[in-house]
């Protein structure tokens, strides 16, 4: 039972090892010369200023609300892979069910639409 | 089956959720407390699929499905709970937990 | 795993939808579809739409004739798609009132298709037993006995709030579809066969209620509640989670009655048993609020819209002690030994608890809020006496607790409505002379909740007093007295309040034009409180014939 994990593992311990001897053969081998502008924190090339900083960061909400309308969706769509895979045997009742939770889900969709859930500003 | 592991797992992601909601002051790290003891829920109810020694067994994958729907109101549950942690923030400018005292007693 | 799913498992059938008799359920929900929906509409598009979803009815109604479906269902697709057609076309240029309306007729319509499913089920003995949906649905006595309740509590809480709701601004769109949600998952909830089923109905109410609890957007003790109540909920939620799955693991399955015979086989994994049926207690006695678990009921009570308190303290008790009695008392009654204990001592502590930090209190909400937690202890012995009597006595008991409190709460509304902030029961100094309807119809509810004779708590309280004694629970009985005791301590404090104080408090200071909806609603509970007092035999006899589980 736990032998068909094995290639898994395997993979874990493939990628633990490629970024632990990459970090490894870069502090050995690469140049070391620190400065104040390399010492900066990387943030896709904006100036970083205290607002941006991820520690105490303030999020305008807009991010926040959209994000987590995602999440909500994306997470509905759960049911669709076991559904998926039964759907042959089941036939059109799992189709009609299915019609009716999608229904639903526009319905939920359709109503954070037309509040404004989706609105930027 | 060495469902020992699992369960193992679970009774420790278990418990540092129920830790979490009791220690952490931060009203977002406490829902994500409630979340690890959710998850914890769903490693059980994989993991006891293999376990399960009746006659008839599971034909139905109950568990895994279980697992599934856990997965999906949890998703629900954070969104509501974002939601007013985020109205109260507005309202009083904290997310601290030990904030919340307008009704004691 | 990869031999998992391949094909559809021996045994496995496509099940049967027993539109009948989840039509209360699918009621409630459609309705609360159709309120969301009416409600992001503008009035043009209201209208169009809602023709759009007649026809649509229409044709499922035709669709369904030579499907061979019951001439009730298409009678009742004709007629949903009919008034919901008439009464949009008369009200799409007032919402909310649309709202209230649409959402009362489905309750009535709920209440309707319950009494209908009981009489056919009963047919004179005790209530018939039906699992249906491949055993996810219980359609049997405490399934249908709750949804009288519910529904009936949801009417009186529509009444009740209109004009409140308005008077605060807070009386938003979403209002009545969440009450409907709600009520979905209280009916789905009392008759949850499956554990799975348990937790989804919970989480629907549950999540429902959590928003409906935080309506109050601008109200910082609304937000509290909401909050407290969305982490103790979910907490809560996880510990019953964790108890269902090692039942599962312990019995490999999460049908109730099934894993209950299944726990209960010496070769079941003792400590597997154990810690399951201990998770799911905690679980349930965080949801019914018994002490130590009651912690979020008085900030919850105090902090929600008092129409919602009122809903939530006459409704959600119920749905939560019907799915407590299907599990332990239905499911779980040759484990007995292991939970009969436990939850008698938890009951015992609860009476005694919610009663002594109740006499403390000095905001109206927030007292009864404790006094909820001390009643849902008097409801828990019917629960552990496991027989008859006591699940039909719980099943009165919550009836009788959800007319009490929908009143005294509906008082509270009005009063509330007048005096625009929180009452203390110093504010109620000398109602009487201000407002005597008022103060009679609230010294009947107090009088009611502290168990007088010739009120519905008494008979109410009688009955579960039955019940401990007939089984053996004397402790439990006279714990209960001592408990009523204390409590009608603070009751009674509030009655010499209203009618002894020479100096009356300002309480009318503000005129509001007056609320005939909450005043009938109030008043339809005064009644009940005095008919079931008085004439208890009719309604007894429901109750009693209500305590049968499906198997």
């Amino acid at each position: 039972m736990l032998a068909e994990y094995l290639p898994l593992l395997l993979l874990f311990a493939i990628a633990v090892g490629f970024v632990g001897v990459s970090l490894i053969v870069a502090a050995r081998l690469g140049p070391w010369k620190p400065g104040p502008v390399k010492a900066m924190a990387y943030e896709s090339g904006i100036i970083t200023s205290p607002e941006t900083e991820i520690a105490g960061s303030r999020f305008p909400v807009k991010f926040y609300l959209v994000a987590m309308l995602f999440i909500i969706f994306d997470v509905e769509a759960v049911f669709l892979y076991p559904w998926a895979v039964v759907l042959r045997d089941l036939g059109w009742f799992a189709v009609a069910a299915m019609a009716i939770f999608i229904l639903l889900l526009f319905e939920s969709y359709y109503y954070v639409l037309r509040k404004g859930g989706l609105e930027w500003d | 089956m060495q469902a020992v592991f699992p369960l193992t797992f679970a009774a420790l992601l278990f418990s540092a959720g129920v830790y979490g909601v009791l220690s952490r002051r931060n009203a977002v790290l406490v829902l994500m407390s409630v979340e690890l003891m959710l998850a914890a829920v769903t490693v059980n109810l994989v993991a006891f699929h293999g376990l399960v020694t009746t006659d008839v067994g599971d034909p139905l994958l109950s568990g895994q499905a279980f697992a599934l729907f856990v997965m999906a109101v949890g998703a629900a549950e954070v969104g509501v709970g974002l939601a007013i942690v985020l109205l109260l923030y507005r309202n009083r400018a904290t997310v601290n937990v030990d904030d919340a005292d307008l009704m004691k007693y | 795993m990869s031999a998992l799913a391949q094909q559809l498992p021996a045994g496995v059938e496509i099940p049967e939808i027993p539109w009948a008799a989840i039509s209360p359920e699918l009621t409630l929900f459609g309705a609360g579809i159709l309120v969301l929906l009416l409600d992001t509409a503008g009035p043009r598009r209201r209208t169009s739409s809602v023709i759009a979803l007649a026809i649509l009815l229409g044709i499922a109604a035709l669709a369904a004739i030579p499907g061979g479906a019951a001439p009730e269902i298409v009678a009742l697709l004709v007629g949903a798609g009919v008034l919901q057609l008439a009464l949009t076309l008369w009200l799409h240029t007032r919402p909310r009132l649309l709202g209230a309306v649409l959402t009362v007729v489905a309750l009535v319509a709920t209440i309707g298709i319950a009494a209908w499913q009981y009489q056919a089920a009963a047919n004179g003995g005790m209530v018939g037993t039906e699992s249906l949906l491949a055993d996810m649905v219980a359609v049997d006595g405490v399934a249908l006995f709750t949804r009288f309740v519910v529904a009936g509590a949801g009417i009186l809480t529509v009444l009740l709030g209109f004009a409140y709701l308005q008077d605060r601004r807070i009386h938003r769109g979403e209002y009545y579809p969440l009450l409907l949600f709600t009520a979905t998952g209280m009916t789905l909830l009392a008759s949850a066969a499956d554990l799975l089923m348990v937790f989804l109905a919970v989480e629907i109410l549950s999540l429902a209620l959590y928003v409906m609890t935080g309506l109050a957007r601008r109200d910082m003790a609304s937000q509290e509640g909401a909050f407290k109540y969305l982490l103790l909920g979910a907490f809560s939620s996880a510990f019953l989670l964790y108890g269902i799955a090692l039942v599962y693991g312990a019995t490999g399955t999460t049908h109730i009655a099934t894993a209950g015979v299944a726990l209960s086989d010496p070769g079941t994994p003792a400590g597997l048993v154990f810690a399951g049926i201990a998770l799911m207690l905690v679980g349930f006695a965080f949801k019914v609020a018994l002490v130590p678990f009651h912690m979020w009921t008085p900030d919850v009570y105090q902090g929600a819209p008092t129409p919602v308190t009122a809903f939530m303290a006459a409704a959600t008790k119920v749905a939560a002690f019907a799915a407590f009695l299907r599990v332990f008392t239905g499911g779980m009654e040759q484990l007995a030994w292991i939970w009969v204990p436990a939850v008698s001592v938890l009951a015992a502590i609860t009476m005694l608890v919610g009663a002594a930090l109740a006499v403390v209190q000095d905001d109206l909400k927030r007292m009864l809020g404790y006094s909820a937690v001390a009643h849902a202890g008097y409801a828990a012995i019917g629960l552990v006496a496991v027989s008859e009597i006591g699940t039909g006595a719980t099943l009165f008991y919550l009836l009788a607790y959800a007319i009490m409190s929908l009143g005294a709460f509906g008082i509270l509304t009005i009063l509330e409505r007048r005096q625009r902030k929180a009452i203390a029961v110093a504010d109620l100094r000398g109602l009487w002379q201000s407002a005597p309807s008022l103060a009679v119809m609230f010294a009947l509810f107090l009088l009611s909740l502290a168990g007088i004779p010739g009120t519905v708590g008494f008979i109410a309280k009688f009955g579960i007093v039955r019940a401990a004694v007939d089984a053996g629970l004397v402790w439990l009985a006279v714990v209960l007295v001592i408990s009523s005791v204390i409590a009608a301590y603070f009751y009674i404090r509030v009655i010499v309040a209203m009618f002894m104080d020479d100096e009356p408090a300002h309480l009318a200071d503000a005129p509001v034009p007056p609320a005939s909806a909450a005043s009938t609603a109030v008043s339809v509970a005064a009644v009940g409180v005095i008919a079931l007092g008085v004439l208890p035999p009719a309604v007894i006899d429901l109750a009693e014939r209500a305590a049968t589980f499906a198997g």
